[in-house]
C-alpha cells in the first residue's frame, strides 16, 4: 500500500499515501477542518459530525476525519450548506454543555471553546438539556464531570486501545449516553490506574486533574509551615507551554524562581531523586546480575500507573519488581529526615510539594504505608504541571520575565542520568550508565544509548558491559506492555533463559514528558521534542552519571550510607502487593 | 432423516407428492395466528379428530399473510379446492369437524378468500398487465400458510434445496453472482444496494475467512415481514443463506435475530438441526467439499443493531454502535474479516433466484426495482397483514385493491412507508407506483416493509412525534447530531403538539432535520428527520394551525 492518491481539494490539488483520510490530506494542503472528536493519536471516532465535507456535487456529506481519500476525489470542505450544518451541530453540542466556562479548568484551553468561538455563536436557539449527574473525584487523581462531556469518546479509546486499563467506558444510550466507570461504579473502585490520560484527550472539562492547588496556597500561607516543593523532570521542557514558550524549552531555572516567589521555603529537583534512584537500582540490578539464583529480568518502577496496573493485572511480577521507591517518594522521604536533620527543622512542620507531569503521583503519595517512611506522610501534595502554571498565572508573576535561580542543592542538584528520566527509555538509559560503573569501576565510553530512545512502542536492545550482555526492554504506554510480559511469561514457563535483564515500563505514551498531567494538546510530535529538550539538558550537564553527582554522594557519606544499606531500605524502597480487581 | 446425496434431491424433485385422500385441516400458527388464538383452535381441531378416530391430518402453517382474519383455519377435502376460515374460535373449529365427519358440507360462516385467490406463487405466470389475476404475486412468501415450517420433509416437496443443489452441483460462485446480477435482486432491508455487487465485493475481498450474516433485526414499528418469513419458512432463509457462504467463499454464517422473536428463533434453530441431519449443512454438504456451519445470535432489542455495522459490533460482543463505512463489512466487517450481512427477504429470494433464472426474476417489477416487495399493512387498513406484491405496483392498489381501503371506509390521508426512517405520502400520490426511486422521489424510501395507513382521524403531527420520539429512544447515543438533534427536533415538536410552536420553531426543526440528515453517522439518524420533513411538506397547515397566532 505505498500507492499515492492524487485528488483535488478545494481545487488544490493533493497527492496522499493511499489509506490517508481527507482530514490528512486537507492539513497537508493547509486547508483547516474543524473537528471537535479526533485527536491524533487515536482512531477516529466519527462521533462529533462537524468535520464533514462533500464531493462536490453530491447532497451527501462525508466525515473527513475517518473517509479515505479517494483517487479523483474532487472534495469542497467549505460552501454554505456544509457551514450552516457544521454550526448546528455546535449548536446541539453547546444546548448540552453547562455554560460555566469562566469557572471550568478548560477556560481557555478547551477546544469545543475554541470551536464555539471560531463559529462565533451568539445565540443558542435551544433549550439547555444539560444532564444532572454527579462528579467521580473518588481517585483523588483524576476528576470526571460527565455534564461536561460531549461523549466525544477519546478518553474511552485511549483507556481501552492505547492504555489496555478498561476503567472507562460509556454508560446508557441515545440522550442518556455518558462515560463512567464500567458498571457504574466510581472510579477509585474500577481498574484506572489514574495515568490520566483521559484528561489529556478530553476536549473539554469532562475530565481533569484533581486540583490541589488551593490547599497548597493554604500551606504557603500557613507561618508554622515549611513549605518545600520538587520539580519533576519532564515537568520543566513542558510547563514553558503555557507561557507560550516554543515546545520543549527548558525552564528548569525559570520555574525554581517562580516556586520561590510564589513563597517556598525550599526548592528541590525530582532529578535529585532520580539520581538516587539510580544508585539503588542499578545496585540493586547488579546484585540480581552477579546471583545465579535471583530473579531476573529487573523491571523500573518509577511510574505509579505502571504499578498500579502490575499489581491489578500482573500480580505474578511482583518478585521482578525493583524495591526502589520513585524518585519523588524518595525526595520526599529525605526532605523530612535528612534535610530536616540537617537544616535543624522540625519535620512535622515541612509540606512537600511535588510538581509532576502525572496525575497518579496523586495517588502515589499515598499508595502505601511505606509512602510514611519518615514517621509522617513523605510527600504532601503532587501538582500536576497544569496545576502549577495554573498557580503561577495566579500568582501574577511574570514567567517570560523571570532570572533564573538554582534550586536548594542538599536536594536539587542532578546529573543529566536524571533529567532523562522523564523521556521514555531514559531511567535504562541512566540505570546502563551506571551499572557499567558498578560492573567495570568505570563510566561506559558512548554514554549515550541510542536504542532506548524514540516514541517506538517497545524498544528493545543489547548493551556489553564488561564482557557481559545485557537484555533490555523498554516499553510505554501500558498498551505495549502486554508484548514484553509475554515473553517473559513464555521463557519463565518454558524454563529458558529469559529473553531480557532489565525493563523498563512507563504508563504513558512517550514516558513522563506525555504523561497525564502535562499540559494539553500532546501529540507524537510534542512528546519528541519534549523528550529533546530533556536529551539536550543531558548533553549540557556539568555530570551525566548518577554516581557522579557530588550531592548524591555527600547524601550517602553523610546519611545514607550504602545503596541497599539498611538506611536506605527504610526510606527508599517499597513492597508490592496484589490489588486484583475485574478485568474487561 | 438421513444426508441426502444429489441423487436423493433429484429424486425428490421427479416425485409428485401423493394426492391426500384424507381431509387435511392447516392452522395458522405463525406469532399474529398464536396472538389470535390459534393454540386452543389446534388443540379442538386435533380432539375433535381424535375423538373421532378421523384419519385426517391437522397441520400447523405459518403466517399466509392475513393477519387481521387470524385465526386461519384452511380445509382441504379430496378432490375439492381448499376453503379458508378467518377469525375461527375452538368451538367453530370443532364445528368445522364435526359437521364435516358427518358429510355435511363446511360451514358457510366465516369464510375468507383462500390463498388460490389472493396470490399466485413463483413459478405461476407472472400477471400480465390488465389480467384479472390475484394481484400477490409470491416468491419470498410462496410457502407461508402452505407448508409446516418445521417439517424439512415439505419444504423440500415444494421444491426446497433443489437450487442449493443445483449450485453444489453445476455452477460456479461466479456463475451465482451472474444470475443476482441479471436478476438485479437488490438489498431488501431498506437501502436497495444491488445485491450482485455486494456478494461479487465480498467474495473478492482478503481475509483469513469470509463471513455471511442473515439480518434478522427487523425493528421498523409495525414491520414484520422477516419474522413472518423466518417462522413461514426458515429453510427458504437457510437455503439462501447457504448459497451465500459458497458463493464468497465462507465455513460460518450467523442468523442475528432480535430476542423479541422467540418463534421465528426457535424455528430457525429447528431448520438448522434439520438440515444438519440431511447432509445440507454441516460438514460436506451434499457429499461436496463444502463445509458451512450455521449459529444463531441475538439482538437484544437495540434497534440501530439492525444497521450494519451496529450489528457486528454486536455480535462481537462490543456496544452495538455503528463504525464509520467505509470500511464497508464486504471488506472488513465481523472481527475484521469480510463480512455478507443479508436481510432474511434478500435471502429468501435466493433459491427462486437460482432455480428459475436470475432472468425470469428480472422480468417481474419494473426497471431497476425488479422482483417482489413484502409489505406488511398496518394502521387503518381494512385488511391489515401481510401482501408481496411485484414491484411497480401503484400504492392504491395494494391500500385499496388489496387491503380494502381503510377500515372505516373513509378516505385514505396518507400512507408512511420505510418506518422511522421513511415518509408520508399523501393520497394525491396514490397512483405512484412502489420503486425504490418513485418513493425517494416523494420524500420516503422503500425501507424494509413497513407500510401504515392513516385515514382522516390521524393526527400527522401526534404521528411525527411517533416515530422522532422512537428515533430519540433508539439513539445509540455515539453521534452528536443524531444524540441531540433528534432530542432538541422532538422538545420543538412536543411545543408545537402543545400549541406553544412558533414559526420559529417550524424553522429550527427543519435546520436540526438538515443538520442531522446531512451529519449524521449511521441511516438511523440520517433517517430520521424523513417523517417529519414529509410531514410538514404535505401538510404544513397540520403544524400552522397548531402554532401561537403571530404578533402583527
Amino acid at each position: 500500500m505505498t500507492d499515492k492518491i492524487q485528488a483535488t481539494i478545494n481545487n488544490l490539488p493533493v497527492e496522499v499515501p493511499a489509506g490517508a483520510t481527507i482530514l490528512d490530506a486537507a492539513r497537508q494542503v493547509s486547508v483547516r477542518i474543524p473537528t471537535l472528536c479526533k485527536h491524533p493519536d487515536l482512531d477516529a471516532t466519527a462521533a462529533c459530525g462537524i468535520c464533514i465535507v462533500r464531493i462536490k456535487g453530491s447532497n451527501k456529506m462525508l466525515r473527513a476525519c475517518c473517509t479515505p481519500l479517494e483517487p479523483d476525489m474532487d472534495i469542497t470542505t467549505e460552501d454554505p450548506e456544509i457551514i450552516q450544518v457544521r454550526r448546528t451541530v455546535v449548536e446541539m453540542i453547546l444546548s448540552r454543555h453547562p455554560n460555566e466556562c469562566l469557572t471550568c479548568g478548560r477556560n481557555q484551553n478547551c477546544e469545543l471553546q475554541t470551536i464555539a468561538a471560531d463559529f462565533g455563536l451568539r445565540e443558542i436557539c435551544l433549550d439547555s438539556i444539560v444532564p444532572d449527574l454527579p462528579i467521580d473525584e473518588s481517585t483523588h487523581a483524576i476528576t470526571l464531570d460527565p455534564r461536561k462531556c460531549i461523549t466525544c469518546g477519546r478518553c474511552i479509546q485511549v483507556c481501552q486501545q492505547i492504555q489496555d486499563v478498561w476503567a472507562l467506558t460509556f454508560l446508557q444510550r441515545g440522550i442518556d449516553t455518558r462515560i463512567a466507570a464500567a458498571g457504574d461504579i466510581s472510579l477509585a473502585d474500577s481498574p484506572c490506574v489514574r495515568c490520566g490520560q483521559c484528561s489529556a484527550h478530553c476536549p473539554t472539562g469532562a475530565i481533569v486533574e484533581y486540583d490541589e492547588t488551593q490547599e497548597v496556597w493554604d500551606k504557603l500561607l500557613d507561618p508554622d509551615a515549611f513549605c518545600v516543593a520538587q520539580l519533576a523532570p519532564a515537568v520543566r521542557v513542558a510547563i514553558g507551554e503555557a507561557f507560550g514558550f516554543p515546545v520543549g524549552t527548558n525552564l528548569t531555572g525559570k520555574t525554581y524562581a517562580a516556586l520561590r516567589r510564589m513563597g517556598f521555603d525550599a526548592v528541590f529537583d525530582t532529578n535529585f531523586g532520580a539520581d538516587l534512584t539510580i544508585m539503588e537500582e542499578a545496585h540493586e540490578f547488579v546484585q540480581r546480575f552477579s546471583d545465579p539464583d535471583a530473579v531476573l529480568p529487573l523491571i523500573t518502577t518509577c511510574c505509579p500507573s505502571w504499578v498500579d496496573f502490575m499489581e491489578k493485572f500482573h500480580d505474578d511480577m511482583i518478585p521482578h519488581f525493583s524495591s526502589c521507591k520513585s524518585p519523588q517518594a524518595m525526595v520526599g522521604a529525605l526532605a523530612k529526615t535528612y534535610y530536616a536533620e540537617k537544616m535543624g527543622l522540625d519535620p512535622a512542620k515541612i509540606y512537600v510539594v511535588s510538581v509532576m507531569p502525572c496525575t497518579a503521583k496523586k495517588f502515589e503519595i499515598i499508595r502505601s504505608k511505606e509512602m510514611r517512611s519518615s514517621g509522617f506522610q513523605d510527600v504532601d501534595t503532587s501538582l500536576t504541571t497544569r496545576e502549577l502554571a495554573r498557580m503561577i498565572k495566579q500568582s501574577g508573576i511574570n514567567f517570560k520575565a523571570l532570572a533564573e535561580e538554582q534550586p536548594d542543592h542538599m536536594l536539587g542538584a542532578y546529573t543529566g542520568a536524571g533529567t532523562i528520566f522523564g523521556a521514555t527509555g531514559g531511567v535504562m538509559e541512566a540505570a546502563l550508565r551506571t551499572s557499567h560503573f558498578l560492573l567495570t569501576g568505570e563510566n561506559p565510553e558512548r554514554l549515550d544509548f541510542q536504542k532506548t530512545r524514540g516514541l517506538d512502542g517497545v524498544k528493545e536492545g543489547t548493551a556489553i558491559i564488561a564482557g557481559h550482555e545485557i537484555r533490555f526492554a523498554v516499553a510505554h504506554g501500558l498498551g505495549n506492555v502486554e508484548t514484553v510480559l509475554t515473553r517473559v511469561r513464555e521463557a519463565r514457563d518454558a524454563g529458558t533463559e529469559p529473553p531480557y535483564h532489565f525493563i523498563e515500563v512507563m504508563a504513558c505514551p512517550g514516558g513522563c514528558v506525555g504523561g497525564g498531567g502535562q499540559p494539553y494538546g500532546v501529540t507524537d510530535k510534542l512528546r519528541a521534542k519534549r523528550a529533546a529538550g530533556l536529551y539536550q539538558d543531558d548533553q549540557a550537564g556539568l555530570w551525566r552519571c548518577s554516581h557522579e553527582n557530588p550531592y548524591i554522594q555527600k547524601l550517602y557519606a553523610d546519611f545514607l550510607g550504602q545503596p541497599g544499606g539498611e538506611k536506605s531500605e527504610h526510606l527508599l524502597h517499597t513492597s508490592y502487593r496484589t490489588r486484583k480487581t475485574y478485568r474487561r | 432423516m438421513a444426508r441426502m446425496t444429489f441423487a436423493d434431491l433429484a429424486a425428490r424433485a421427479q416425485a409428485r407428492p401423493a394426492v391426500a385422500n384424507q381431509p387435511i385441516i392447516r392452522v395458522g400458527m405463525s406469532t399474529c395466528g398464536i396472538a389470535a388464538g390459534a393454540d386452543p383452535v389446534f388443540a379442538a381441531l386435533n380432539a375433535a379428530v381424535k375423538d373421532r378416530s378421523l384419519d385426517w391430518r391437522v397441520r400447523r402453517t405459518g403466517c399466509a399473510g392475513m393477519c387481521s382474519m387470524e385465526p386461519l383455519v384452511e380445509v382441504t377435502l379430496p378432490g375439492q379446492p381448499a376453503v379458508m376460515f378467518g377469525g375461527v374460535t375452538p368451538e367453530f373449529a370443532t364445528q368445522i369437524v364435526v359437521d364435516c365427519a358427518a358429510g355435511k358440507p363446511l360451514p358457510a360462516e366465516n369464510r375468507v378468500p383462500g390463498l388460490a385467490e389472493l396470490a399466485r406463487v413463483a413459478g405461476d405466470p407472472v400477471p400480465a398487465a390488465g389480467e384479472d389475476a390475484p394481484r400477490q404475486y409470491r416468491i419470498v412468501m410462496r410457502n407461508c400458510g402452505v407448508i409446516d415450517p418445521e417439517e424439512i420433509d415439505e419444504y423440500i416437496d415444494r421444491g426446497g434445496y433443489q437450487a442449493l443443489g443445483k449450485v453444489l452441483s453445476s455452477m460456479t460462485p461466479e456463475q451465482v453472482i451472474g444470475e443476482l446480477k441479471t436478476a438485479g435482486l437488490r438489498g431488501r432491508g431498506g437501502a436497495g444496494f444491488p445485491a450482485w455487487l455486494k456478494w461479487n465485493l465480498t467474495r473478492e475481498s482478503k481475509g483469513d475467512e469470509h463471513i455471511i450474516v442473515c439480518n434478522g433485526d427487523e425493528g421498523d414499528p409495525g414491520a414484520y415481514m422477516d419474522r413472518s418469513v423466518l417462522e413461514g419458512d426458515p429453510h427458504a432463509v437457510l437455503e439462501g443463506m447457504i448459497i451465500g457462504g459458497f458463493v464468497i467463499g465462507a465455513t460460518t454464517g450467523f442468523f442475528y435475530i432480535r430476542a423479541e422473536y422467540p418463534l421465528a428463533i426457535q424455528r430457525i434453530e429447528k431448520a438448522i438441526r434439520q438440515a444438519k441431519a440431511a447432509g445440507l449443512l454441516g460438514k460436506n454438504i451434499l457429499g461436496t467439499e463444502f463445509s458451512f456451519t450455521v449459529e444463531v445470535r441475538l439482538g437484544a432489542g437495540a434497534f440501530v443493531c439492525g444497521e450494519e455495522t451496529a450489528l457486528i459490533a454486536s455480535l462481537e460482543g462490543q456496544r452495538g454502535t455503528p463504525r464509520p463505512r467505509p470500511p464497508y463489512p464486504s471488506v472488513k466487517g465481523l472481527w475484521g474479516q469480510p463480512t455478507m450481512i443479508n436481510n432474511v427477504e434478500s435471502l429468501a429470494n435466493l433459491s427462486q433466484i437460482v432455480a428459475r433464472g436470475g432472468e425470469w426474476f428480472s422480468t417481474i417489477g419494473v426497471g431497476r426495482s425488479t422482483g417482489t416487495k413484502v409489505f406488511a399493512v398496518t394502521g387503518k387498513v381494512k385488511n391489515a397483514g401481510l401482501v408481496e406484491i411485484p414491484m411497480g405496483m401503484t400504492l392504491r392498489e395494494v391500500v385499496e385493491g388489496i387491503c380494502g381501503g381503510t377500515s372505516s371506509g373513509g378516505p385514505i390521508k396518507a400512507v408512511q412507508t420505510g418506518g422511522p426512517s421513511g415518509g408520508l405520502i399523501p393520497a394525491t400520490e396514490l397512483d405512484t407506483p412502489i420503486t425504490y426511486e418513485h418513493l425517494q422521489k416523494l420524500g420516503s424510501y422503500m425501507g424494509s416493509g413497513g407500510m401504515m395507513v392513516m385515514d382522516e382521524s390521524d393526527d400527522l403531527v401526534e404521528l411525527s412525534r411517533f416515530y422522532l420520539g422512537f428515533c430519540v429512544d433508539e439513539s445509540c447515543g455515539k453521534c452528536a447530531p443524531c444524540r441531540i438533534g433528534g432530542t432538541q427536533m422532538l422538545r420543538l415538536l412536543d411545543r408545537i403538539a402543545d400549541g406553544k410552536g412558533t414559526t420559529a420553531d417550524v424553522a429550527t426543526i427543519k435546520r436540526l432535520a438538515r443538520a442531522m440528515q446531512r451529519a449524521s453517522l449511521c441511516g438511523l439518524g440520517q433517517g430520521a428527520p424523513s417523517p417529519i420533513l414529509s410531514a410538514l411538506r404535505y401538510f404544513e397547515s397540520e403544524f400552522a394551525d397548531r402554532l401561537v397566532p403571530e404578533a402583527n
